[in-house]
């Protein structure tokens, strides 16, 4: 009996190895197709987005100028965030990234440090003029290079509502002295309604808001990256917050919870510092208060400015992977430049283009629908993304931005100190760059 | 509370039935700690499933205003939505969903119920040692070797494609490690042996012998992998780029992410999360006939 057993074994153990080796064969072969010179004849491209409707707009590119030019785009629906970053760099490492990405500005750093995107400078440099200087500033990193086409921007607004503001007799703050006197006074009048709330979760509203005061957090000097969560600017912000948040003028639970919907659907909450974008997220998060929301601009830190943060916005980039960049950076600059796509853009996927002509073109005479009440919402809107200020993102912006959850979040929830938490912020951001082998000065 | 208060009056809650020492009871009785255990269990795992029941039939603008467990009016709507939305790519999702569960399932149960039998009846050298790296493959969690499975398989050039991930998933550590429990357990030497005293080779040995004896420890098997692939987010997620190709659990995060400017859309994510469920509750109500665990049932958690 014994050796009826060997002897299954053995043949076993053969099928396996005889698989193996059949696999290496398979995998060496696989990666020996490296076609580098196909400049003419038909080139398809494939495009990571999660903008919805995105295929349509680019239907009207595969029928109109991509058929004449010969490039063919499919778009491959994904869905946004960080998690999307990681796909795309495991990609990378694999050669199999897609032609064109959708990054957010934030995201960028972290794909140029790690070689994903190309430079398209020499083919969409003239774009340039289409954009506002602190739009096209993120996509070049502060360089020579042009890393990817700004697709739509964030501008920070003011959202009030304008019938709770008349019944409490508060007016619209301009600077944010007076945001937090009308958030103490709201708390006079009605103890139980905040005027909005300190949100841990959301690092970007955060992000925006030190960026309207002057925070520049991430910058290079030479081969150095220089890394300022910390500076007076950012620790202005944090402290003017954490105060509100100790002294309980406003509220500390985050953003984007049934809670928060709640709240803003029932008037518990009757502003929120947001973006462009708000209307979008109202319409699903407070639908019985349709009509009854105006929009300001953000309260300035001194009378006399006039600037605004961003939150949120998006590019499209051309991978390193790609073996047709040039096609690539053509379809890029058409969707973010061209009036018919960028008006398609507008309709099908409900962007704020970052183009500046785009932004009062057509789709923009009507303001949004939950905004109809404020019939120059878009002319506004407009004006205040010129005051955008120029923001500095680096290599590991997903670190900050955990960081930031984490040790706000712990502050908020104890309504303890925030320019501490600002610095644990900076420390760990510090420490992650340097563990990443980036030389940091300090 | 009649029978509740019966079992008060028995020596103490928790004793098993038919030990008491003094007269014996009349009713059988019920023991109080484990059965509000039980219930409290039960409790835990449905309220979840309720909700999503419930959250299922509320409109947009009920879902976060109404009572959390007040059903809603938007069923019909939700559904339709879902239907309509990017042309009906859900039903793709979740025909995606079956092929990746049933066929990786199938061919998984098989690798399995070969190799558990081959390594609990025969004895051939290296054979601990492989059973020792399984027991290190049942430990380690999946999740970390997506990424190290994409690198490989792009190698290959199978990423975005059916078999990017079925393959990974057709070796589980686990379900080889069950098998080889069970068959030790289930298929009894002398049966092998006369067997082959009775000349028959091993092949028929293991198919028309050992096979059906096998039958419910693999029908476990079979559905645990099932759910492990049909809740499978990372893998799917990291090979997968055409949302064509997507299971229902990357799908439906295409829903929620959007981007910063547009709002997730809930309504049609919980409407689709509660279609996804079906499927598995009708799997578990059909197979739970062929499945009398005895020995596994209280060892194993999924």
């Amino acid at each position: 009996m014994p050796n009826t057993k060997r002897r299954f074994f053995v043949r076993s153990a053969a099928v396996s190895v005889a698989v193996a080796l059949g696999a290496t064969a398979l995998a060496a072969c696989g990666s020996s197709d490296d076609d580098s010179e196909a400049e003419s004849g038909p080139v398809s491209l494939t495009y990571w987005t999660w903008t919805p409707g995105m295929d349509k707009v680019v239907d009207l590119w595969n029928k109109g100028q991509g058929k004449k030019d010969q490039i063919t785009v499919t778009v491959k629906k994904q869905a946004s965030g960080d998690t999307l970053v990681t796909k795309i760099l495991t990609a990378h490492k694999a050669g199999k990234a897609p032609d064109l990405v959708q990054a957010e500005y934030q995201a960028l750093p972290t794909l140029v440090s790690n070689d994903a995107v190309a430079d398209i400078a020499s083919e969409v440099g003239d774009a340039k003029s289409k954009f506002a200087d602190g739009v096209w500033q993120q996509t070049t990193l502060g360089t020579d290079a042009v890393y990817a086409v700004p697709q739509d921007i964030g501008p920070m607004m003011f959202y009030y509502r304008e019938d709770l503001f008349k019944k409490y007799g508060l007016t619209v703050p301009t600077t944010w002295e007076q945001f937090a006197e009308t958030a103490r006074a709201l708390k006079k009048k009605s103890p139980d309604t905040d005027l909005t709330t300190f949100s841990a979760n959301d690092s970007g509203l955060f992000a925006g808001l030190a960026q309207q005061a002057g925070a520049k957090w991430w910058t290079t000097s030479g081969e150095k990256w220089q890394v300022a969560i910390d500076d007076a600017a950012s620790q202005k912000v944090a402290k003017f917050w954490g105060d509100l948040v100790k002294e309980g003028a406003i509220d500390n639970q985050p953003m984007y919870t049934p809670a928060w919907n709640k709240a803003l659907n029932t008037g518990k909450q009757i502003a929120w510092v947001s973006a462009v974008w708000a209307p979008g997220t109202l319409t699903t998060a407070a639908p019985d208060t349709k009509g009854k929301w105006a929009m300001a601009p953000l309260p300035q830190w001194s009378q006399s400015e006039n600037v605004t943060g961003s939150w949120g916005g998006s590019s499209t980039a051309v991978t390193t992977d790609s073996e047709h960049k040039a096609a690539a950076a053509k379809f890029a600059a058409w969707l973010n430049t061209d009036g018919d796509a960028l008006t398609a853009l507008a309709k099908e996927s409900g962007i704020y283009p970052a183009s500046t002509s785009a932004q009062l073109s057509g789709a923009f005479t009507t303001p949004p629908d939950y905004f109809s009440n404020q019939p120059d919402f878009y002319t506004k809107a407009a004006e205040i993304a010129e005051t955008t200020a120029p923001s500095a993102w680096g290599p590991n912006v997903n670190v900050a931005y955990t960081t930031f959850k984490d040790a706000f979040g712990k502050a908020a929830k104890n309504k303890s100190d925030f320019v501490s938490a600002l610095t644990t912020m900076q420390d760990d951001t510090v420490a992650d760059l340097k563990k990443q082998g980036f030389e940091v000065s300090e | 509370m009649s029978s509740l208060a019966v079992s008060k009056t028995g020596p103490a809650a928790g004793t098993t039935p038919g030990t008491a020492q003094s007269s014996p009871p009349l009713r059988r009785r019920i023991a109080l700690v484990p059965t509000v255990t039980l219930l409290l269990g039960a409790v835990y795992c449905l309220l979840p499933v309720a909700w999503v029941v419930i959250a299922a039939t509320k409109s947009g603008s009920e879902l976060f205003s109404t009572f959390t467990f007040l059903p809603g009016t938007g069923f019909a709507d939700n559904f339709s939505d879902l239907n309509a939305y990017r042309d009906g790519v859900y039903w793709q999702w979740m025909g995606n969903s079956a092929l990746y569960a049933v066929l990786g399932a199938l061919l998984s149960t098989s690798v399995s119920a070969f190799s558990g039998y081959a390594l609990a009846m025969y004895r051939f050298p290296g054979r601990q040692a492989i059973f020792n790296v399984l027991l290190a493959g049942v430990l380690m969690p999946p999740v970390i070797l997506a990424i190290p499975q994409y690198l490989l398989l792009a190698k290959a050039d199978l990423t975005d494609s059916y078999l990017s991930v079925l393959l990974p998933q057709i070796l589980s550590p686990y379900g080889v490690y069950l098998a080889r429990i069970y068959a030790a357990a289930a298929v009894p030497a002398d049966v092998v042996e006369a067997g082959r005293m009775d000349g028959a080779s091993e092949w028929r040995i293991f198919t028309r012998v050992a096979l059906p004896m096998m039958v419910p420890g693999m029908v476990t098997v079979f559905l645990f992998q099932f759910v492990a692939i049909w809740n499978n987010f990372l893998l799917p997620y990291i090979m997968l780029s055409d949302d064509e190709r997507f299971p229902i659990t990357v799908g439906l995060q295409t829903l929620l992410e959007q981007g910063a400017n547009t709002p997730a859309l809930y309504t049609l994510v919980i409407t689709g999360a509660f279609l996804a469920v079906i499927p598995l509750v009708a799997l578990f109500l059909v197979i739970q006939r062929f499945w009398s665990l005895d020995l596994l049932s209280g060892a194993v958690k999924s």
